[in-house]
């Protein structure tokens, strides 16, 4: 069977055969940049259509249809389209802030790849923080929607710029303590390790009440901190018409469109990653024959059906629930999440010390 | 590879955004006229100035979330030990809960988590 891991290590040795170490390292380098931003574009484009396949087909439409084989080529053309548009910068904005937000955004989406597990033994860097790391770099993200939004110049902007910089923050907490549930579980905060230790059951069967509890405000919580719809007040169309990138277009626009969609691919591949088992394939107790039909399944399809499960599951609430005010979001937040997260940091410290999680 | 990755993934991010920003550059012809720079406001010209002073209820939001992130980062190492060190990690985390309590309530008891 061929699987990502073979295939690095394919080319590493080919490398190393045929060039000295600084080439090779530097040979390595390009093709880590290269794939990372293949990635990138394919992930924009597949979710754009993703999105828009989804939201037809909740509402009973059929969605984009002319564009190739059941309209699947219309964010290619879209692309297109963004690409010919004049990216243009309003009078009176700071020019140079203006500019720079993009880029940050972009930035922070690609950091946060670094530590992620796409397949069996393949991710870009094993780091012994890796949890640390991914609550670091992605509350940078929150800097470029300021930064987008003050340096406009233009009211909706600024406002939806300020609802975003009180939303993320706020809904920062509880998606951290959700995440140090299952740091408590299992001892470590190397995301390969917390992927080794679901190797006889995902943390969601294997932690029980707690485990649930945690996963769902995990779930709450970043689709609040992506800005999605029922919590995209941010952008509310209807209020805002697009917060805080309303004056951006072309490009630079394509670009904040591209690091939202990165960003949910992202938390999603974090949730799968620590509550449903990252690349581990479904077990279920000593029936060795389904078990081994399972491990069948190349790691890397593991890994990206279920991080695609909570991208629909994050698609899902969008068409079902209504968007909140911000006086409700940060009451939900503040008066139920967080307190609900810290008990629920207790209850799981409790499990842990008892063992009675398997 | 191990932490030059950052480097490559900053250096990824900034070529790619700057060759796409830049195609777009060399496609699209600009035009310019007086009103395309206007800030858009559904049609309205803009009334006084944009950047003004916000309402003071997103500055206490910062202020509470500055003390529980610090309480975030301080969780981080005792979570990796919590299995290990076993009941004394749980008083130990019940009283700096205990004490954060305290001043949540205190902070909504004042009024500083109402909307306005």
């Amino acid at each position: 069977m061929w699987s990502f891991s073979k295939i690095a290590n394919i080319i590493h040795e080919w490398l190393s055969q045929t060039f000295n170490v600084t080439w090779t390292t530097i040979i390595e380098m390009v093709i880590a940049g290269v794939a990372v931003i293949s990635l990138f574009a394919v992930l924009g484009l597949v979710l754009v259509i993703m999105e828009r396949k989804v939201s037809a087909w909740m509402q009973i439409r059929l969605g984009p249809n002319r564009v190739g084989p059941k309209g699947l080529l219309q964010s290619l053309a879209d692309t297109l389209k963004l690409l010919v548009k004049e990216g243009m910068t309003p009078n009176g904005a700071d020019k140079f802030l203006f500019n720079l937000a993009p880029f940050i955004a972009m930035m922070v989406a690609m950091l946060l790849l670094a530590p992620i597990a796409f397949a069996k033994d393949f991710q870009l860097w094993d780091l012994n923080i890796g949890v640390l790391y991914v609550s670091a770099i992605s509350s940078i993200s929150v800097i470029s929607i300021l930064m987008a939004g003050w340096a406009s110049n233009n009211k909706y902007s600024l406002l939806g710029a300020m609802r975003s910089g009180a939303q993320i923050v706020s809904y920062e907490l509880s998606a951290g303590l959700s995440v140090l549930a299952i740091v408590v579980l299992t001892g470590s905060l190397q995301l390969s390790e917390i992927v080794n230790s679901q190797a006889n059951g995902w943390w969601i069967f294997k932690g029980h009440i707690p485990a649930i509890i945690a996963f769902i405000t995990f779930i709450i919580a970043v689709t609040a901190e992506t800005n999605r719809a029922p919590f995209d007040l941010a952008e509310a169309e209807s209020e805002l018409t697009a917060g805080f990138h309303t004056e951006y277009s072309g490009m630079k626009f394509a670009l904040f469109f591209l690091a939202e969609y990165a960003n949910v691919f992202i938390v999603c591949a974090i949730g799968a990653t620590l509550f449903l088992g990252g690349w581990m394939p479904f077990h279920i107790g000593n029936w060795n024959g389904f078990n081994n039909i399972m491990d069948w399944i190349p790691s890397s399809v593991w890994f990206f059906g279920k991080t695609f499960f909570l991208i629909f599951l994050i698609m899902w609430f969008r068409w079902t629930f209504p968007r909140l005010r911000i006086d409700q979001l940060l009451n939900l937040e503040w008066k139920y999440l967080l307190p609900i997260s810290m008990v629920n940091i207790l209850l799981v410290t409790a499990m842990a010390i008892l063992k009675w999680h398997f | 590879m191990g932490a030059s990755s950052m480097i490559v993934l900053i250096i990824a991010a900034l070529a790619f955004s700057s060759i796409a920003i830049l195609i777009a550059k060399i496609l699209t012809k600009a035009t310019t006229n007086k009103q395309k720079g206007e800030p858009y406001e559904c049609g309205i010209p803009t009334k006084g100035k944009t950047w003004i002073q916000l309402n003071v209820g997103y500055y206490l939001f910062a202020l509470i979330f500055l003390i529980f992130d610090v309480e975030l980062v301080f969780l981080y190492p005792w979570a990796v030990v919590a299995k290990k060190v076993g009941w004394i990690a749980l008083v130990e985390i019940v009283i700096f809960f205990f004490i954060l309590f305290v001043g949540f309530l205190y902070a909504h008891k004042k009024g500083a988590l109402k909307w306005m």
